[in-house]
């Protein structure tokens, strides 16, 4: 049995512990917004936050998340108010849509270090994320709106 | 699919005039009206009459759910498809919704005669039939409306989802007499919008699926769960057409969680709980191959083989004047040759099928670009009557061609896994599954020779291509191979715009075990960059600006030369660049779509390439939602991108030697240029825009390389090591 903190709430699974996080995730919790995309850390569709930090969920067995805080694309917000969905939304980011999940998951962590980054930065904390379709361009310009969204957020507060 | 096949009708086209049922309460209307343009009109019988049916649903609550019979692989058509048809409904855009088409004849592709998705034809098909189901509702509603209030329908207007009779103050919500609309009798004609009034269609619009894809609810066919739904993966054949001699499942059977080890047709099934121990369990099995014909197929075999053939004319696919006698007249006399390797698509949602066979009928959920052969070819394994299969389409998370399978291949597969399965199963491709799978972009070979006169004119051109046949033993065949020539071979080069007074392309068409399919532009992904590049060199050999040799030689070409002077002016063709870089443009006609790019690149002294800017235009006649445009030109640059730098599928004794993103790798971010697109205003119909942007990118690429460096490349993907300094020449 391994438990861990999925998206703010307890959660226990009995399941061999090598199971990639990834496929518990899908399968045994069904939150299928965690994507598989190549099941060797190089595509970031499985991108999820360990305890605040991104990880490639598809190489990571459940074991290591034991005890541990895991937030999920589902967790992100409940009401798609996250600076970077506002974002994703105006923009209109996504095509196909099968790699946001881990785009935004990997951005997410990016505003939470650095809230105004540069270009370069974006390249660095973007690299590891491909997109098939090619929605690169808008990503980079979601990313800077989603940083304009949170510093207009932590002004109001 | 190839653009060349408008016209194709693939089933009997008395297919249209059966009227199918549809489920669900208030109004549900439809019609059949055949797209303008086509030879299926031409040839078809007469234009059957509206036929109630499902393209649009409203409910009590006045929701309005849109039926696409397209499928959404990133395109946009969950969107575009509700703006055709919400521009003659006027219903409240917030309560637009949308749901995948089930399989039904009524639901084919006006022009292709098939339920399918591909030819960039998605807009072009279905501009006039959403209009006309949108026009036909609401006049059914207003009616509905009148009925009610015992006042004509003439005196009625509509507004954002309202009946109104303005006369009386009287009020009516779509959903409130939506019950009543869909007991009237459909309109015998409808009249649709002067364009003049769209205020829907030309506008940038938010996409319905946006919030969906950003907070992880979007289903895609991998999403799919069923109660008691098993996993399985199948160890396929390492060799294309390989077949199991025996194997043992012993230890795989092992594996906790493994229900069942079965062969297939296709290989080894590892039927199991979850995905995790299926492929443990397949980790384990031993199974001995038959290799069968195809074991000693090599890529270095084949260039070789590729580039002998071309030496001799193939068959004729275009012939103007003489081009031998004016090649010997020339003042000049160019020749270069091209090669491209095989591609794989590379969706980022790997293949995948979930299946639930029961005695009497079937289910299937997949993302799919091809519901009617799909729907076929898995009745033919269930053994049941094709009106028994129900196919769902989910969201694809990419397609760009794959998921259109003249076999059916995944479908097909998973069928089989369900018989043995007994219970619901889906099947999973891993990445490399995928990466194996076959079903590839051809690889080309093109072989030039080019004659320009004293003043650098050209005034010969002969084209031979080599590379398998995609359409030759498909249900396509009969429509798109001709003579020996296979359209989608020839594509964007049979037909190229420019004015060349003698000009040949010829073709063979060599049989090799590999499965090939349409990749994202087709043919126009070889002739594209391969013509596009070669003209540069022709420009330079006889001393002209390659974008000024294109403006002469596109003259007759109102439509391109617009485009091409578009982009030239916008990317400041002729203006002085930073050091070190260099400018090419490239023009394309695929799709009935017009493209122009310039890119600026540059070469490091390693010989990597850096593209700094892009700049596109297009002309694809009018168009429905101008920001889905721009995504699809930014996105077929990115791809074209990927194809001209980083990919090639290989094989070495037969065996494919690429297995995930480390060694067919893709464009990521940090390499992704400033890409600016330019949408010419038209009035002309709709053309293609899912295909036509990748075809330019490589020669417009290859041509800033050249620019920059003095080096032609005229092998793709684009290698560091012929463009390092010291490096060889291509």
């Amino acid at each position: 049995m391994t438990s861990f903190v999925l998206n703010g709430k307890p959660v226990q699974v009995d399941v061999d512990p090598e199971t990639p996080l990834l496929w518990v995730i899908r399968e045994q919790l069904g939150l299928t917004g965690t994507k598989y995309g190549c099941g060797m850390a190089l595509c970031g569709a499985c991108t999820v936050h360990l305890d605040g930090e991104a990880i490639r969920s598809c190489v990571a067995p459940v074991r290591r998340v034991a005890g541990k805080r895991v937030t999920t694309i589902e967790g992100l917000s409940t009401d798609l108010n996250h600076p970077l969905q506002r974002a994703w939304i105006e923009i209109d980011v996504p095509q196909c849509g099968y790699c946001q999940s881990g785009q935004i998951m990997s951005a997410a962590v990016l505003l939470a270090k650095k809230p105004k980054p540069t270009d370069e930065d974006i390249d660095e904390a973007m690299s590891g994320n491909i997109c098939r379709c090619g929605t690169y361009p808008r990503i980079r310009r979601a990313i800077h709106r989603a940083a304009e969204f949170a510093a207009e957020k932590k002004v109001a507060r | 699919m190839s653009s060349q096949m408008n016209g194709a009708a693939l089933l009997d086209r008395r297919a249209f005039l059966k009227a199918g049922a549809a489920a669900g309460g208030g109004l549900l209307v439809g019609l059949y009206l055949p797209a303008a343009g086509g030879e299926l009109l031409a040839q078809g019988p007469p234009a059957p009459p509206l036929v109630p049916f499902a393209f649009v649903k409203i409910a009590a609550d006045d929701t309005v759910t849109v039926i696409a019979n397209h499928s959404e692989m990133g395109q946009g058509v969950y969107t575009s498809l509700p703006m055709l048809l919400n521009e003659e409904l006027q219903a409240d855009w917030a309560k637009i919704r949308v749901e995948g088409a089930p399989v039904d004849a009524v639901y084919n592709h006006a022009v292709y005669g098939i339920q399918m998705t591909g030819g960039s034809t998605t807009t072009a098909s279905e501009w006039d039939r959403y209009r006309r189901v949108g026009a036909a509702a609401r006049s059914m509603l207003v009616q509905a409306a009148a009925e009610k209030w015992n006042v004509p329908a003439s005196a009625c207007s509509v507004e954002k989802g309202v009946v109104l009779h303005r006369a009386t103050a009287r009020r009516a919500t779509y959903g409130s007499v939506a019950e009543a609309a869909a007991r009237l009798a459909v309109p015998g004609d409808v009249v649709l919008k002067d364009p003049k009034d769209f205020t829907l269609v030309g506008k940038a619009t938010r996409r319905l699926d946006t919030p969906s894809k950003v907070n992880g609810t979007a289903q895609f066919g991998l999403d799919v769960s069923l109660p008691g739904m098993l996993t399985a993966v199948v160890a396929r054949a390492p060799v294309f057409g390989g077949k199991v001699a025996s194997f043992d499942a012993s230890e795989a059977q092992r594996v906790p969680g493994v229900k069942a080890v079965v062969q297939i047709p296709t290989g080894v099934a590892v039927i199991a709980e979850r995905f995790w121990p299926a492929k443990l369990g397949r980790e384990k099995l031993k199974i001995t191959w038959d290799d069968g014909a195809n074991a000693s197929l090599s890529t270095s075999r084949m260039l070789a083989d590729f580039a002998a053939q071309s030496a001799s004319p193939g068959a004729i696919a275009k012939k103007v004047g003489d081009p031998a006698s004016a090649l010997a007249a020339a003042a000049k006399k160019i020749t270069a040759t091209y090669d491209v390797p095989y591609l794989a698509h590379a969706m980022m949602e790997p293949l995948n099928c979930v299946v639930d066979l029961r005695p009497d009928s079937c289910e299937i959920w997949t993302g799919t670009q091809f519901e009617t052969l799909d729907r076929l070819q898995a009745a033919k394994v269930a053994g049941l009557p094709p009106e028994k299969v129900q196919i769902h389409t989910t969201l694809l998370g990419g397609g760009f061609g794959r998921r259109a399978n003249p076999d059916s291949d995944f479908v097909v597969e998973a069928m089989h896994v369900a018989k043995a399965a007994k219970a619901p199963v889906k099947v999973v491709w891993t990445r490399e599954d995928d990466m194996h799978g076959g079903w590839y972009r051809p690889m080309w070979h093109d072989r030039f020779a080019a004659g320009v006169d004293a003043q650098g004119n050209p005034i010969a051109w002969t084209h031979t291509i080599v590379g398998q046949s995609i359409l030759t033993g498909t249900a396509f065949e009969p429509y798109g191979v001709k003579d020996g020539v296979d359209s989608a071979s020839v594509e964007g080069a049979a037909d190229i715009l420019y004015g060349i007074p003698n000009l040949q392309v010829d073709l063979h068409s060599p049989k090799i075990g590999v499965p090939v399919q349409w990749w994202r532009s087709v043919g126009h992904s070889h002739t594209g960059f391969s013509v596009e590049a070669f003209f540069d060199e022709v420009a330079h050999a006889g001393g002209k600006d390659p974008y000024q040799l294109r403006r002469t030689l596109l003259k007759e070409q109102p439509r391109m030369l617009a485009v091409l002077d578009l982009a030239a002016q916008k990317a400041g063709w002729g203006k002085p660049l930073p050091a070190g870089r260099g400018r090419g443009i490239a023009t394309h006609f695929s799709f009935d779509s017009y493209v122009a790019q310039v890119i600026e690149a540059s070469v490091a002294k390693d010989g990597t390439v850096r593209v700094h800017r892009v700049v596109c235009a297009v002309d694809c006649g009018r168009v429905v939602n101008p920001d889905t445009v721009k995504a699809q030109m930014e996105g077929g640059v990115v791809f074209g991108l990927t194809a001209a730098l980083k990919t090639e599928i290989t094989l070495e004794n037969g065996r494919v030697q690429q297995r995930n993103f480390h060694d067919y790798p893709m464009v990521r971010m940090f390499e992704s240029p400033a890409i600016e697109v330019h949408i010419m205003p038209s009035q002309e119909k709709p053309t293609g825009v899912g295909e036509p942007s990748v075809p330019p990118v490589a020669p417009a690429l290859t041509n800033a390389i050249f620019a920059a460096t003095g080096k032609r490349v005229r092998r793709l993907p684009i290698r560091a090591s012929d463009l390092a300094e010291g490096g060889t020449k291509s």
